[in-house]
């Protein structure tokens, strides 16, 4: 089913008040919606209680709910590329792309569109406001508290895995978190590089500017100024292009490393436990029912045998949550792997766009320069 | 010993040709290929180090040559020093760009130009010293003469009162003051433009971690997966000529502007040096003419002697001079452009180069079929 869904973010400062709200913009042709185009103001906070919500409501069925946008900018390696200053414009662009990420990935997710929080997200003009952001700052507290009982039950849970399906999913993923991780730690040193590249390029343009100045020759003089206002163009195409590597691969990687340590597979084991749990209650109520019975006592015999009905529902019930979750994982990780393969490939043809033009660029600074060379003499 | 001898054949500047360099443990070894402007016979000779200090000392001691104070010096290099015993940082700080690139190519280049420049110069071309390091089968260096006599700039205090004396000439005035401001700058400029390219070079290198990241994701599990590590592949081959674009845009940098101005820095300081040489000679006749107003009547016809011979050496110095200025101011301005234009030239086709290969990539991927 084609259509057509963006997402666009910009930040607009609130005069009056000391917080940054940011424009989101939704084009689309779905009925879904009462509009094609239409836009509200959120904050930040309003994102986070968004993502709350989706995650309590879908994570624990198997659904890989996009994981909400960092409050940090400090990179996942830790390294501060630049200060933590959140009124500067490169802290409030990082934030706009995340959010606006965070929202294209919600929406792409064909029962997260439908969600009505969603809808309600991109469509109200008022919004009740979350809930203080201490208590949901980010994903961070959310997997904290997941790891918490995660790791409480990683240890008791035995899970018979009768899917090798599930094991070998796991153990891939865990796999492509590493080599994630990796790759990021990689594309942050480029940036890092890119950067300081940059500023020894503006270094340099002005020294060369200075020489042009002291020259005596004027041809010399002049083409050595022509030289420094070159240097100083290349150096602009290498701040541009250390914007490129960062937002289209550093972002995309951080995002895909936040992504898969979502926790579904622990959901999973989590409903087989509570599985298994009816199952040994419902056994333990049966052999308690069956002492009963030679008990003489009525009352305790009927309250008994309503026990048993009770469990076996919930041991049904568990029994259906472990197929329907293992069902959904299975489809999530579907759609994710396909999802990663398109995500890739855009961000791929944007960066070697990005790299043509950069080098189109040198060339006609290059090309401008050459006479100015050539007419020393 | 270097004297001059009119009638020897000089060799041509533009045949001088460093052709090879060997490494015999600390000892480098230069094959160095020439013709004499008299014939188109090639001889090569194979020199270490030690020659061409031997070189540019015969050079700087020569007897008999007026006004020798007043030549500028094509600057020699410094000692090369292998890299079995020298880290990389120590060699930049030395050497800066003549230590870069691989095999000493560099290094190479700028000993060659050394050659060429004193082959190209109209009194140092005819010393003996020259003809026997391009024609001698033995060493020359192993023979040492007598060090040049000659001050050298030196940083201590009385050095730098003399560098500070007032000139009784403008055109010198100028020189030197232009020289002090210009070579600073340059100086400046070779630092920075070093920065640069040692900066590029850390890109290729984390290009380089990055490109091989990629190769290891690898999975193939399920079509998706399989598109998934085909994709991780491709831009691996991306990173991989972004990688290598570093690396040829960093070679062009270093073989021609680097280069460029490495010689104009040590080419500005053999100026220095020869405007300092010359103060000094117009120190030493200032106080000739002192010692010869104040002296007494026994001592006048003497002192009086002093201050002549004091004032044609600096009257030679001087002209010498003022002819090697003008010929530096035209040398300099067209070894830069030629320098320059190179650069220039050779970025341009890199830049062409990759921007067909970027695009190509952006076609195949493209048509990459998810």
């Amino acid at each position: 089913m084609p259509y057509k869904t963006l997402i666009l973010c910009s930040k607009i400062c609130d005069g009056m008040n000391a917080y940054m709200a940011y424009k989101v913009t939704t084009k689309t042709s779905l009925n879904l919606f009462n509009r094609n185009e239409f836009t509200v103001k959120r904050r930040f906070s309003d994102f986070l209680g968004l993502h709350s919500k989706l995650a309590s409501k879908y994570l624990h069925i198997g659904y890989i709910v996009p994981p909400a946008p960092e409050k940090s900018i400090v990179g996942m390696t830790k390294v501060k590329v630049g200060k933590e200053d959140l009124s500067s414009a490169e802290f409030v662009e990082k934030r706009r792309s995340a959010l606006e990420r965070y929202l294209m990935r919600t929406v792409n997710h064909p029962a997260l569109l439908k969600d009505p929080d969603v809808i309600q997200f991109l469509e109200s003009t008022e919004l009740p406001r979350a809930v203080s952001t201490q208590a949901l700052s980010g994903a961070g507290i959310l997997r904290m508290v997941n790891k918490a009982a995660e790791a409480v039950n990683k240890m008791t849970i035995k899970m018979n895995e009768s899917d090798a399906w599930f094991e070998e999913k796991q153990q891939q993923f865990e796999n492509l978190d590493v080599q994630l991780r990796k790759l990021h730690a990689s594309v942050e040193s480029l940036v890092c590089h890119r950067k300081e590249l940059s500023v020894n390029t503006a270094s340099f343009a002005k020294s060369a500017a200075m020489l042009g100045n002291s020259e005596d020759h004027t041809a010399l003089s002049r083409a050595l100024s022509q030289l420094a206002e070159v240097e100083e163009k290349i150096d602009q195409l290498h701040q541009e292009q250390a914007y490129a590597d960062f937002y289209l691969f550093s972002e995309l990687l951080g995002d895909y490393v936040r992504l898969i340590t979502a926790g579904v597979f622990d959901h999973r084991m989590k409903t087989w436990s509570k599985w298994q749990d009816a199952q040994v209650m419902l056994q333990r109520k049966r052999e308690a029912e069956a002492k009963l019975q030679y008990a003489n006592k009525p009352d305790k015999l009927q309250q008994a045998k309503e026990e048993i009905k009770e469990w076996e529902a919930k041991v049904q019930q568990g029994e259906r949550d472990f197929e329907q979750i293992s069902k959904n994982i299975r489809r999530e990780v579907g759609r994710f792997e396909k999802q990663r393969v398109k995500d890739f490939k855009v961000v791929i043809i944007k960066y070697l766009e990005s790299l043509v033009h950069t080098q189109q660029q040198l060339i006609k600074y290059w090309e401008a320069f050459l006479p100015e060379a050539k007419a020393i003499a | 010993k270097g004297s001059n001898e009119e009638s020897a054949p000089s060799v041509s500047a533009n045949s001088i040709k460093i052709t090879d360099i060997t490494q015999d443990g600390e000892t480098l070894t230069f094959a160095i290929t020439s013709q004499k402007s008299s014939s188109s016979a090639g001889v090569c000779v194979f020199r270490t180090y030690e020659d061409f200090d031997w070189l540019q000392q015969s050079l700087l001691s020569q007897e008999d040559v007026p006004g020798l104070l007043g030549v500028i010096f094509p600057p020699l290099p410094g000692k090369p020093l292998p890299s079995t015993s020298f880290t990389q940082a120590k060699a930049l700080k030395q050497f800066g760009f003549l230590a870069l690139g691989d095999e000493w190519k560099i290094y190479c280049k700028a000993l060659e130009l050394y050659l060429q420049q004193v082959a190209a110069h109209t009194t140092l071309s005819k010393s003996k010293a020259l003809s026997s390091f391009f024609s001698s089968t033995e060493s020359p260096g192993k023979h040492r003469g007598k060090k040049g006599i000659f001050k050298r700039l030196s940083h201590v205090m009385e050095e730098m009162r003399k560098e500070g004396h007032k000139d009784v000439d403008k055109f010198f005035q100028s020189e030197r003051d232009s020289c002090t401001h210009l070579s600073v700058l340059f100086k400046v400029s070779t630092e920075k433009f070093l920065d640069t390219v040692l900066t590029k070079q850390k890109l290729a290198v984390a290009c380089g971690h990055f490109s091989t990241s990629l190769h290891l994701v690898c999975n193939h599990d399920n079509p998706a997966a399989v598109t998934f590590s085909k994709i991780c592949l491709k831009l691996s081959d991306i990173i991989e000529a972004v990688k290598v674009n570093f690396e040829k845009v960093s070679d062009n940098d270093v073989s021609s502007m680097g280069l460029a101005l490495d010689l104009e820095s040590r080419y500005q300081e053999a100026k220095k040096e020869m405007l300092f040489r010359r103060t000094c000679k117009l120190v030493e006749l200032e106080a000739a003419n002192r010692n010869s107003e104040r002296a007494k009547p026994n001592k006048k016809a003497i002192m009086e002697g002093v201050q002549k011979a004091t004032q044609k050496e600096f009257n030679l110095i001087s002209s010498v001079a003022k002819k090697e200025i003008e010929q530096y101011h035209r040398a300099r301005v067209s070894v830069l452009r030629d320098f320059l234009v190179s650069w220039c030239e050779k970025q341009l086709s890199t830049a062409q180069e990759t921007s067909a290969l970027f695009s190509q990539h952006l076609e195949a991927c493209r048509g990459f079929v998810v």
